[in-house]
């Protein structure tokens, strides 16, 4: 059993390895066929052309030296464009003299933008590869993907041979799990703010220096505290590792902050990972791998792997085998199937389940563009109408009146935990690093301000876009409401739930993005506190305070302060995962819904065994304070 | 007025927590075992690595001072009450005008020769998890002694790191002084199946010395030798008051306490495992080291110090336990040799980890108790019933409402009236369904 555990983890290892290796083995080469296939703009493909000169056709040894040639190159031929179309910044003119351009064209069909380029540059990395890597990418997709799945399914199966029951041996032990300093992880993310301020104001520039800095910073704490004698008794509930940091678990998360970093930022430094998926994205949309679909792609599979973990682990609890299934199925079908559907279909791509706020690009003009009035045509109840307004009709019908009849009657949970998609991958992928979650007080505070502010954010920032698309006027107040949404792209979409919210699991637990930043779970909340049927109720005297529910919390509540008092928990944060009541000992939690004392979910304390005598006002405070 | 506590258990903390709500007296809680209240349940989850220390403190580090409770980490050598006064080991001296001990209990030992060697050690304090953990490292097999509840709990902080334990247990059947026969005989399995070398029937002897004043071997009253780097002691608990010998202070096992908790001198009280009620409420031990007990206790002397005698009562027993995977909750009266009038309806689930037991007098057809093994039942539900003597038929006909299971968990309640059905010769069916509004209907008519 351990031997084909050991082999497994081995499998997965070298998978991992050929996975991240894959990306060096192509030289790329520019020609004429690379660019006829892939830039269909005449205008564009003569121009690259003629500015890449001698370029065309040599042979780049890396992908890295290619994009080093290749970008400028791109910038040129934009410029060049520009200036050929009357373009003149020196004399304020910004916009294309309609007599420069050719017969026929308009400005937009001859000129180039910063994001064409980006694409192009995509794509043209993308094809102009060859070697190793492109000639085989078959056999590298088996001895990545397949073998990183198989290794890891061959670690995880021979669990089904131990007794079942909770399994958290060793998590503080483990160099993968334990976590971080406290100290530590504040540098980690002090890091990343400061370095997504950078980039946004200085557009990459001060990176490298940032990283360089922070990293030796990084090193030079983590030596210091490896160096003290961590006496960790003393800091109450605030993370911080027991034996050393977890060294597994620190690299792991870097890597995660890189893969975002590159799919974010650096895509063309991946193009090899989505050669190896253009057959799989063929035969689904009928379109080549985007780096999106290559997310999809890893995202769904990592959260079908993960999640049969789950199913071993928690095989004697009904509840987390059933709300496991049931993320993995919506995470797969309604995320990643009928999306790539739709697009084979001719129909706008959407993910039906994505509510907004959560979505928060729904209101977008170019997107309700998208939708509205696009796709086949059908009639309902004697309307005509067609796929896109529906989806449109639909994605409103889900925020105002599906989001909060749900949650009224099941909590959050129902959302969060069964079929959410950043939810699914917290509760697969990131499930070892639920006890990393930070249960103080003090957190608590960071979190209301901080996911409420970005619900606020949010419903600003898709009101300026609303107004800007009825009105046509993109200035409101002081703001120009393509510069708000986005900043709110990059700050929250991009930095916050990506890079933070993922890449952070083993740093700072599995359910930062959802704890502290999701707005649609922010907006949820709101309703579980005040009016829903959903608690945790307490089971009346039981609670030993042993605190396993706290420290299994991925939302950071401290569930023993409320057991060990006999009170139900409501929170908002809450995202009714279950795993209190599954690591309790005693029996003292029980997820559930009900109607009838549903303004009186926490008035009662049944620990308080001196009864007649009213001590407490039931409720609990915040501050901590007994009275 | 100065309140001092002695311990920072459940029992103590839970008394200034409540004399803080009822008061604005001074509190001093003082403690040699850990600067702050932990909780001990959870000792065994820091050894298997699913919590860290820090993870076992209920409260934070800052609660304290906000809530005016000044901790005090030292070891009290002498009470002096004639003085008002507590005399520390390092000289020190603390005036007091109440005084509350908790000092909880310690492990037994029963004279085995070996006893005090290194690598002997209870399970019971943060210094014996220490040590626990120091004579760990690297160990190739342990032997505890004493099949109780700690027994169990430090065979699976050992089995957690797959270290081989061999289990001496006295009696025929593990807890079978406790727990029902059939009950008994499942954690026995379950005992096995975790690969424990579980010795029915066998007492320790001797610990055997490797030469440096360290166990090396335990020698048990079959004559068997098992060479071992550890031997854990579990073999219950008992007052810890040896610091109290000549206090003037009467003790028996325990601090001798009447109703109110208060002992034979004015205005020293004893709570928690220390202390041993002169009249014990009718079926209950006088010392019971019980973590609820201990809560209700600090509750109660609070009330009784601050505000208006309240006399001691625990209300209907209940308590619970974990061993190894299976969950164990029992509300009521379910004794391991039942008496005669007591009758069992007791379902088992084929895969022999999960059973309901519910006891009525046959006499009467009361409600008694109930026993529970891998399935939660609500703690409310079962004590009301238990508390107003509910008919036998009446709470199995209900006995969803009591069902605390996580849902969508297949629930037994059909199978256990099933059993009733054909043991007393009747057709019943169930009434209600489980649900929180059927559970809350019936609490809060």
């Amino acid at each position: 059993m351990k031997l084909i555990k050991n082999i497994g983890l081995a499998l997965f290892i070298i998978a991992l390895t050929i996975f991240v290796a894959s990306l060096t083995l192509s030289n790329h080469t520019l020609t004429d066929t690379v660019l006829s296939e892939n830039i269909s703009n005449t205008y564009h493909r003569e121009m690259i052309k003629q500015q890449a000169g001698d370029l065309m056709g040599k042979e780049f040894g890396s992908n890295i030296a290619f994009i080093n040639s290749i970008k400028p190159v791109l910038n040129n031929s934009l410029e060049a464009l520009d200036k050929a179309s009357g373009i003149d910044p020196d004399n304020d003119i910004w916009n294309a003299i309609p007599e420069k351009l050719p017969e026929g064209v308009s400005e937009n069909d001859y000129r180039m933008f910063p994001n064409t380029v980006d694409d192009y540059l995509f794509s043209l990395t993308k094809y102009s590869a060859g070697g190793l890597l492109p000639g085989n990418s078959n056999w590298f997709f088996l001895l990545s993907f397949i073998l990183g799945a198989l290794g890891g399914l061959m670690y995880l199966l021979p669990d089904l041979n131990l007794i079942p029951g909770i399994k958290n041996n060793q998590i503080y032990d483990s160099s993968a799990t334990r976590g971080i300093t406290f100290k530590t992880r504040m540098v980690f993310l002090g890091t990343t703010i400061l370095a997504s301020i950078f980039m946004v104001f200085f557009k990459y520039l001060l990176i490298g220096v940032l990283t360089i800095v922070a990293g030796v910073f990084i090193i030079y704490k983590i030596r210091k505290t490896n160096q003290e004698n961590d006496v960790t008794f003393q800091k109450t509930r605030t993370v911080s590792a027991t034996k050393g940091l977890g060294w597994i678990g620190i690299s792991f998360g870097i890597f995660l902050i890189l893969f975002y970093v590159a799919l974010y930022f650096f895509p063309e430094y991946i193009t090899n990972w989505t050669l190896m998926l253009d057959p799989i994205s063929e035969s689904l949309s009928g379109n080549t791998a985007s780096r999106w679909f290559l997310y999809g792609f890893l995202y769904t599979s990592v959260m079908f792997v993960m999640g049969i973990r789950m199913l071993i682990k928690y095989r004697h609890n009904n509840y987390q085998l059933v709300r496991t299934s049931s993320v993995v199925f919506f995470q797969t079908a309604f995320a990643f199937l009928i999306p790539e559907f739709l697009l084979r279909l001719n129909q706008p791509y959407m993910d039906l389940k994505n509510a907004w706020p959560l979505d928060y690009d729904f209101f977008f003009g170019d997107s309700i563009n998208k939708m509205y009035g696009q796709g086949a045509e059908f009639a309902i109840a004697g309307w005509a109408t067609n796929v896109g307004t529906m989806m449109f009709i639909w994605g409103i019908v889900l925020t105002l009146v599906v989001v909060p009849f749900f949650t009224y009657y099941f909590g959050k949970r129902w959302y969060c935990s069964w079929v959410c998609g950043c939810g699914g991958l917290a509760e697969t992928l990131g499930d070892p690093y639920r006890q990393l979650s930070d249960k103080s007080l003090t957190a608590w505070k960071y979190e209301r301000y901080i996911i409420h502010g970005v619900l606020v954010f949010a419903i600003v920032m898709t009101g300026m876009v609303i107004y800007t698309y009825m009105t046509g006027s993109s200035n409101i107040l002081f703001f120009d409401s393509y510069n708000v949404r986005s900043w709110y792209g990059f700050f929250i979409g991009s930095m916050f739930s990506g890079i933070v919210g993922t890449g952070f699991y083993p740093l700072m637990g599995n359910r930062v993005w959802c704890r502290f930043g999701c707005p649609l779970a922010g907006l949820m909340g709101l309703v579980q506190k005040f009016k829903s049927r959903f608690r945790i109720t307490t089971n009346g005297g039981q609670c030993i305070s042993c605190g396993n529910c706290s420290t299994y919390c991925e939302m950071g509540i401290d569930v023993r302060a409320y057991a060990q008092r006999g009170q139900n928990v409501v929170r908002a944060s809450c995202v009714g995962c279950g795993i209190c009541a599954a690591v309790c000992p005693r029996g003292v939690l029980r997820l559930e819904n009900g109607s009838v004392d549903i303004d009186n979910r926490v008035t009662e304390l049944k620990t308080v065994h001196v009864k007649g005598i009213d001590i407490t006002d039931g409720v609990f405070n915040l501050e901590g304070n007994e009275i | 007025m100065h309140i001092a506590i002695i311990g920072n258990g459940i029992s103590g903390i839970t008394a200034a927590r409540f004399i803080r709500k009822l008061s604005d007296h001074k509190i001093t809680v003082i403690s040699a075992e850990t600067d702050y209240f932990f909780s001990r349940t959870a000792l065994m989850y820091i050894y298997m690595g699913h919590m860290r220390k820090e993870d076992t403190q209920p409260y934070e580090n800052w609660f304290w001072e906000k809530n005016r409770i000044d901790l005090k980490r030292g070891f009290v050598e002498k009470v002096n009450h004639q003085n008002n006064e507590l005399l520390f080991a390092d000289g020190e001296k603390m005036p007091y005008d109440k005084l509350i001990i908790a000092c909880g209990s310690t492990p037994n030992k029963f004279g085995w020769p070996g006893q005090d060697l290194d690598a002997v050690h209870g399970m019971y304090s943060m210094q014996d998890l220490d040590s626990m953990e120091k004579y760990s490292d690297g160990l190739k097999q342990a032997v505890i002694v004493g099949g109780g509840l700690i027994g169990i709990e430090m065979a699976e902080m050992f089995h957690s790191r797959n270290i081989p334990v061999t289990f001496l247990v006295r009696e025929s059947s593990f807890w079978n002084g406790v727990l029902p026969a059939e009950e008994s005989a499942m954690i026995n399995r379950h005992i096995f199946e975790n690969h424990i070398d579980l010795r029915l029937q066998t007492e320790l002897k001797e610990i055997v010395d490797d030469g440096n004043g360290k166990a090396c071997a335990a020698i048990t009253n079959k004559g068997d030798r098992v060479e071992c780097g550890f031997v854990g002691l579990t073999a219950g608990v008992r007052p810890n008051t040896a610091f109290l010998k000549d206090s003037g202070i009467e003790m028996e096992r325990g601090i001798l306490v009447n109703e109110f908790l208060a002992t034979n001198i004015p205005n020293i009280y004893a709570i928690g495992d220390c202390a041993q009620m002169q009249n014990p409420l009718p079926g209950r031990r006088p010392v019971e080291a019980i973590w609820y007990t201990g809560r209700m206790m600090g509750e109660t002397v609070a009330y009784n110090i601050c505000k208006k005698k309240i006399a001691y009562d625990p209300g209907i027993w209940f308590n619970s336990a974990k061993f190894f995977e299976i969950e164990y909750q029992v509300y009521g009266t379910v004794l391991a040799k039942a008496p005669e009038n007591h009758i069992s309806v007791y379902w088992e689930h084929v895969d022999g980890r999960k059973s309901i037991r519910i006891v009525y007098d046959k006499n009467t057809d009361e409600i008694v108790g109930f026993n529970l093994m891998g399935v939660r039942f609500r703690h409310e539900v079962c004590e009301k019933w238990l508390r107003e003597k509910t008919n036998v038929e009446e709470v199995l006909q209900n006995l969803a409402i009591a069902n605390f299971d996580p849902e969508f968990y297949k629930s037994y309640e059909g199978e256990v009236l099933k059993i009733y059905n054909q043991q007393a010769g009747r057709n019943l069916i169930a009434k209600k369904k489980r649900s929180w509004s059927n559970a809350f209907s019936f609490l809060k008519p």
